[in-house]
C-alpha cells in the first residue's frame, strides 16, 4: 500500500473517520495486508470466516446464489467495510465475496476485535457506533432496492 | 388568439428524423419542425406536449441538447397506449408539438460552483441537457459529478455517453444498478450508496436530481446530511401533467402547478409538500 504505514492507511479511511489516534493505533497493531485477485472469492455463504475488511483499493461484489444462478446484490470499493458480522462473531457469513479486481486491503481477526472491545470500552463503544452506522445505512439502501423504485407503474402490485 | 394562447395552445407539426432505442422499453425520438419556421429553442429540463394524431398528447421532457435547438430530442419509456404509439413512429412520420413548457433547471445559479447531477431510472433525459450544457460551457462551471442509478444493466440509458462524460476533465460519472448479474462488472446497490464514492464540497455545490420521488427523498436527505443548503438542491416534479399551461389543475401540488411553477422547483419550495401522503 504504496509505502504507507498501517496507521497512516488506517487514518485516511473513511470508517475510522473521527476515531482517536489511540483508536487508529490499536487497530493498527491487529491489522493484516491483504489482497486479492480479480474475481477470488473471499469468503463463501454460510462460511464462518472471522475476518472483518477494511477495504482500501478495488471492488468486491456481494452475491447471493441461487439454484443455477448468482445474485449480485450490492458492491463494496475502496473506503468500505467488508464482513461486519464477523465482528459479532455469530453465525456463518451472510453472502459470498466475490474481488471483481485486484482488492487491497485490510483484515482483522473479529475474535480479537471483540476481545478488544471489552478490555477497552471507549475503543468498542466507538467501533460499535461505526458499525451500527454501516448497518444501518445498509439496511436502509436494501430496503429501497426492494421498492424497485424504478419498476414501471404498470408492473407494479400496489 | 392572444400571443401567449398562441404560443402555448398552437401545434407546431414537427417530422420525426430517427427512432432509436435505448433499452428494451425506452426510445429516443428525434424531430425537427417539418414547416419552414423552426421549433422553439428551450431550456435545459423544460418540457414539450408531444402529440401522436388520433391518439393523444403526452407531456415529454426534452432531453436533448440545448446548444443545438433545430434538432429537439426526446426520451420516451414505452408504458402505455400513447407512449408506445409515440415510440412506434417511424423517420418521415409526422407529430404535433406545443411548447417547451416549464421552468428550466437554473443552470445560471451553479456558475462557479460544482455540478451535481443525480438522476435515477429515466429522471437522466431531463438532466441531460444540463450536462450538455455543462460541457459546451465548461469553463463556466469546475466540477461535473454525476450519479447515476438503474434498474438493472439493461435499463441504463445512454450507456456510451456515458463513458464519454466520464473520460470529460474534471468529470466524475458513477452509475449503480439496483440488481446486477454476473456479467455486470460496475456498481450495484441503490443510487444513494453512490455518495460514499464522491467528496462534496457543499458550500459550492448545487444538486439537479430527478427521479422517481421516493428516490428524490433520499437523495435530498443524504445532501442535507452532507452539508447541501435546501436552496443549493433542485428537483424535476414528474406530476400527471396534461395540459402544459396550468389551466387543467391535473399537476398540482401544494400551491403550485408542476407544468406551469415546475417541473423544477428548489428543495426550498418543495419541502413542505414532498412527505404529505396522498398529496
Amino acid at each position: 500500500m504504496e509505502g504507507k504505514s498501517l496507521e497512516e492507511i488506517l487514518r485516511e479511511h473513511p470508517f475510522l473517520e473521527g476515531f482517536k489516534s489511540e483508536h487508529i493505533r490499536k487497530m493498527a497493531e491487529m491489522a493484516l495486508e491483504v489482497q486479492f485477485g480479480r474475481d477470488q472469492i473471499i469468503f463463501r455463504e454460510g462460511q464462518e470466516s472471522g475476518l472483518f475488511f477494511l477495504i482500501v483499493s478495488g471492488k468486491v461484489a456481494l452475491e447471493v446464489s441461487a439454484p443455477g444462478r448468482i445474485f449480485r446484490v450490492q458492491t463494496l470499493e475502496a473506503g468500505e467495510e467488508l464482513g461486519w458480522s464477523s465482528v459479532l462473531g455469530e453465525g456463518g457469513k451472510h453472502f459470498q465475496a466475490r474481488s471483481l479486481e485486484t482488492v487491497r486491503a485490510l483484515a482483522f481477526e473479529g475474535a480479537r476485535l471483540r476481545q478488544a472491545c471489552e478490555q477497552d470500552p471507549s475503543f468498542g463503544y466507538a467501533l460499535m457506533r461505526q458499525l451500527l452506522k454501516v448497518v444501518a445505512e445498509r439496511l436502509q439502501a436494501t430496503r429501497l432496492q426492494l421498492l424497485d423504485l424504478y419498476a414501471p407503474r404498470a408492473a407494479k402490485l400496489i | 388568439m392572444s400571443e401567449v394562447a398562441q404560443a402555448t395552445l398552437t401545434m407546431t407539426r414537427a417530422r420525426v428524423l430517427a427512432v432509436e432505442k435505448e433499452t428494451h422499453d425506452t426510445f429516443t425520438l428525434t424531430v425537427a419542425s417539418a414547416d419552414a419556421e423552426a421549433l422553439p429553442p428551450f431550456e435545459p429540463g423544460q418540457f414539450s406536449m408531444l402529440y401522436v394524431f388520433g391518439v393523444g398528447e403526452l407531456p415529454i421532457s426534452i432531453s436533448g441538447d440545448p446548444g443545438d435547438p433545430e434538432r429537439q430530442v426526446y426520451t420516451i419509456r414505452s408504458v402505455g397506449q400513447a407512449t408506445h404509439a409515440l415510440v412506434s413512429r417511424r423517420p418521415g412520420d409526422m407529430i404535433g408539438v406545443r411548447g417547451p413548457f416549464g421552468v428550466p433547471w437554473p443552470v445560471k445559479a451553479a456558475r462557479g460552483k460544482d455540478v451535481l447531477v443525480v438522476a435515477g431510472g429515466i429522471g437522466l433525459a431531463p438532466l441531460r441537457p444540463v450536462i450538455y450544457h455543462v460541457l459546451r460551457n465548461r469553463d463556466d462551471y469546475v466540477r461535473l459529478l454525476v450519479l447515476y442509478g438503474a434498474r438493472s444493466p439493461r435499463d441504463l440509458l445512454y450507456r456510451k455517453q456515458l463513458a464519454e462524460w466520464g473520460r470529460a476533465p474534471d468529470t466524475q460519472v458513477l452509475v449503480t444498478v439496483d440488481y446486477g448479474g454476473l456479467s455486470w462488472r460496475g456498481h450495484v446497490g441503490v443510487v444513494t450508496t453512490l455518495f460514499r464514492q464522491v467528496r462534496l464540497h457543499p458550500a459550492e455545490t448545487v444538486a439537479f436530481i430527478c427521479g422517481p420521488e421516493v428516490m428524490m427523498r433520499y437523495v435530498v436527505r443524504q445532501l442535507e446530511a452532507r452539508g447541501l443548503a435546501p436552496e443549493d438542491i433542485y428537483l424535476s416534479m414528474e406530476r400527471n401533467m396534461k395540459c402544459g399551461t396550468g389551466f387543467c389543475g391535473h399537476c398540482q401540488l401544494g400551491p403550485y402547478f408542476v407544468c406551469k411553477d415546475g417541473p423544477v422547483f428548489s428543495c426550498r419550495q418543495m419541502q413542505p409538500w414532498m412527505d404529505i401522503h396522498e398529496l
